[in-house]
């Protein structure tokens, strides 16, 4: 789904990645993990085309990333952050998405549903609480039905129920053949979403595989250990 | 081309309706339509209400718009990345929020300005151009200090460096300049200045703007060095299409160097 050849990223002197080369296959969970400050989020806008490469070359289903936006179409994103023009109401921003996109067929608001988030939809988003703006945050990633959805920390700010919901959303969708990006720092979340791991360390790819593969190079029973194992021994 | 006008008309209908539901814009348009008001009841006549206008809109209007829109910008950087991250190019995502933020703005500045009048009246039709005059000139400084804001709030990651820089400017073009102009003026007082003194005047909106209206005024007293010497230069109507046309030209320079900003920037 996504090819990631030699990636470079600068930003003045400093090399935010390095060097980076990926593979996230078709219809699988990639989570990427790794430190503060490892190159996560600049490595997704890149895919998302906020942010140009220093060098190297993106492929996402096929087409090479060259200034195009179309590809765009087929991607779902969920922001780390979620801060929107606050005098818009919920509702309004869903509507503005599917104006932008001008998608026909209907849009996937089971998230709505599930979130009971309807009611919350006509108010502006300003009075809304941060894990209610997170809730509208994950509607708009799936609202479209895209074939790749990239999730940045989708679970941070969720309470528990609101957290099962969209793990399962997730899960769901996989099953439906879609693909994922996701980063966490929740490592018990990753475990029970993710199929492949790449670890990200000072703008490098560190190890990338299957979740199993990670466990058994390491030695250790979960992930948690596994990445605490591998950041120490980088550090040693 | 369609495909261009539907993504920028999309961005400017759901934009406007947050901007103009927020309180400053709303203050904005009540501070003006006050101010009008008051000075058509108390300030002696339409074209005096006029002029002393004339002086809190060259004052105003930069402010407004340049704090306004680099606090605007800042505080729509998520929203900007989320906008990006759909399939839209940057270009027409551009134009959409340039035309979101200027419009709201230039609206409210222009009912607060002419709502009193048309209620009100006016006691000689000629006053008529002189408001319509105004209020074209305020629009165009608004997309002026709007573009400038983009330009300030693209290029600049920190938010306060980004607020200091949009009230330096302002500073530079509504206070500084003409002081600046003026100690040159007396320093260089054995060489002849006219031209350059036309070039300097050309290379500040608020300038132009303030010698625009005061030529539709006739009052040259109050132009200051820099529009005396103009209008002895071009007089009438012929200085009245260069001075528009050079302001036509410094709204299009800052929004281009906006685009140029924005298609090249690291979100």
């Amino acid at each position: 789904m996504i090819e990631i050849d030699g990636l470079v990223k600068r930003y003045g002197t400093q090399r935010v990645l390095d060097g980076v080369d990926l593979r996230v296959r078709r219809g699988r969970v990639t989570a990427i993990v790794g430190p503060n400050g490892a190159g996560k989020t600049t490595l997704i806008k890149m895919i998302l085309g906020l942010a140009r490469p220093g060098g190297g070359r993106i492929v996402v289903d096929g087409e090479v990333l060259d200034g195009g936006v179309d590809y765009r179409a087929r991607i779902g994103y969920m922001p780390q952050i979620a801060r929107f023009p606050e005098n818009l109401s919920g509702g309004e921003l869903l509507a503005l998405l599917q104006d932008l996109r001008g998608s026909e067929g209907p849009v996937d608001e089971e998230l709505i549903d599930r979130f009971a988030l309807a009611p919350q939809l006509d108010k502006p988003l300003r009075t809304l609480s941060g894990g209610t703006r997170q809730k509208v945050n994950a509607v708009m990633a799936f609202l479209f039905r895209p074939d790749l959805l990239i999730l940045d920390e989708p679970t941070a700010g969720l309470d528990p129920v609101a957290s099962s919901v969209l793990k399962d959303k997730i899960l769901a969708e996989r099953a439906a053949g879609r693909t994922f990006v996701l980063t966490s720092h929740i490592m018990s979340e990753l475990e029970e979403l993710a199929d492949d791991v790449v670890f990200l360390l000072d703008g490098k790819v560190r190890f990338a595989g299957p979740l199993g593969d990670l466990k058994r190079t390491t030695r250790q029973v979960n992930l948690e250990r596994a990445i605490a194992q591998m950041m120490t021994q980088e550090a040693a | 081309m369609s495909v261009l006008g539907g993504v920028t008309a999309k961005v400017v209908k759901y934009e406007l309706s947050d901007v103009v539901r927020s309180r400053w814009l709303v203050g904005y348009a009540l501070f003006f339509l006050l101010a009008t008001e008051a000075l058509l009841r108390f300030g002696g006549g339409g074209t005096k209400a006029l002029l002393s206008l004339m002086n809190v809109v060259l004052l105003l209007v930069p402010l407004v718009s340049a704090v306004f829109g680099t606090m605007y910008l800042y505080n729509a950087r998520e929203f900007t990345e989320l906008l990006l991250a759909q399939p839209v190019r940057r270009d027409q995502l551009y134009a959409g929020l340039y035309l979101g933020l200027a419009l709201p703005l230039a609206a409210g500045f222009a009912a607060g300005i002419a709502a009193p009048f048309l209620v009100h009246g006016v006691d000689d039709p000629r006053q008529w151009r002189l408001l319509a005059a105004l209020v074209l000139t305020g629009v165009a400084l608004t997309c002026v200090f709007v573009a400038m804001a983009f330009v300030i709030a693209i290029r600049s990651e920190d938010r306060v460096r980004g607020l200091g820089a949009a009230v330096g400017v302002w500073l530079l073009f509504s206070l500084l300049y003409d002081g600046i102009v003026l100690l040159a003026v007396l320093l260089l007082a054995d060489y002849p200045l006219e031209r350059p003194l036309l070039a300097l005047m050309l290379a500040n909106p608020v300038d132009l703007a303030r010698v625009l209206l005061l030529m539709q005024f006739d009052v040259s007293a109050l132009m200051g060095y820099t529009g005396a010497v103009f209008e002895r230069f071009f007089g009438g109507a012929g200085g009245i299409a260069v001075a528009a046309a050079a302001l036509a030209a410094w709204v299009a320079a800052p929004v281009v160097l906006g685009l140029r900003a924005f298609r090249d920037r690291d979100f």
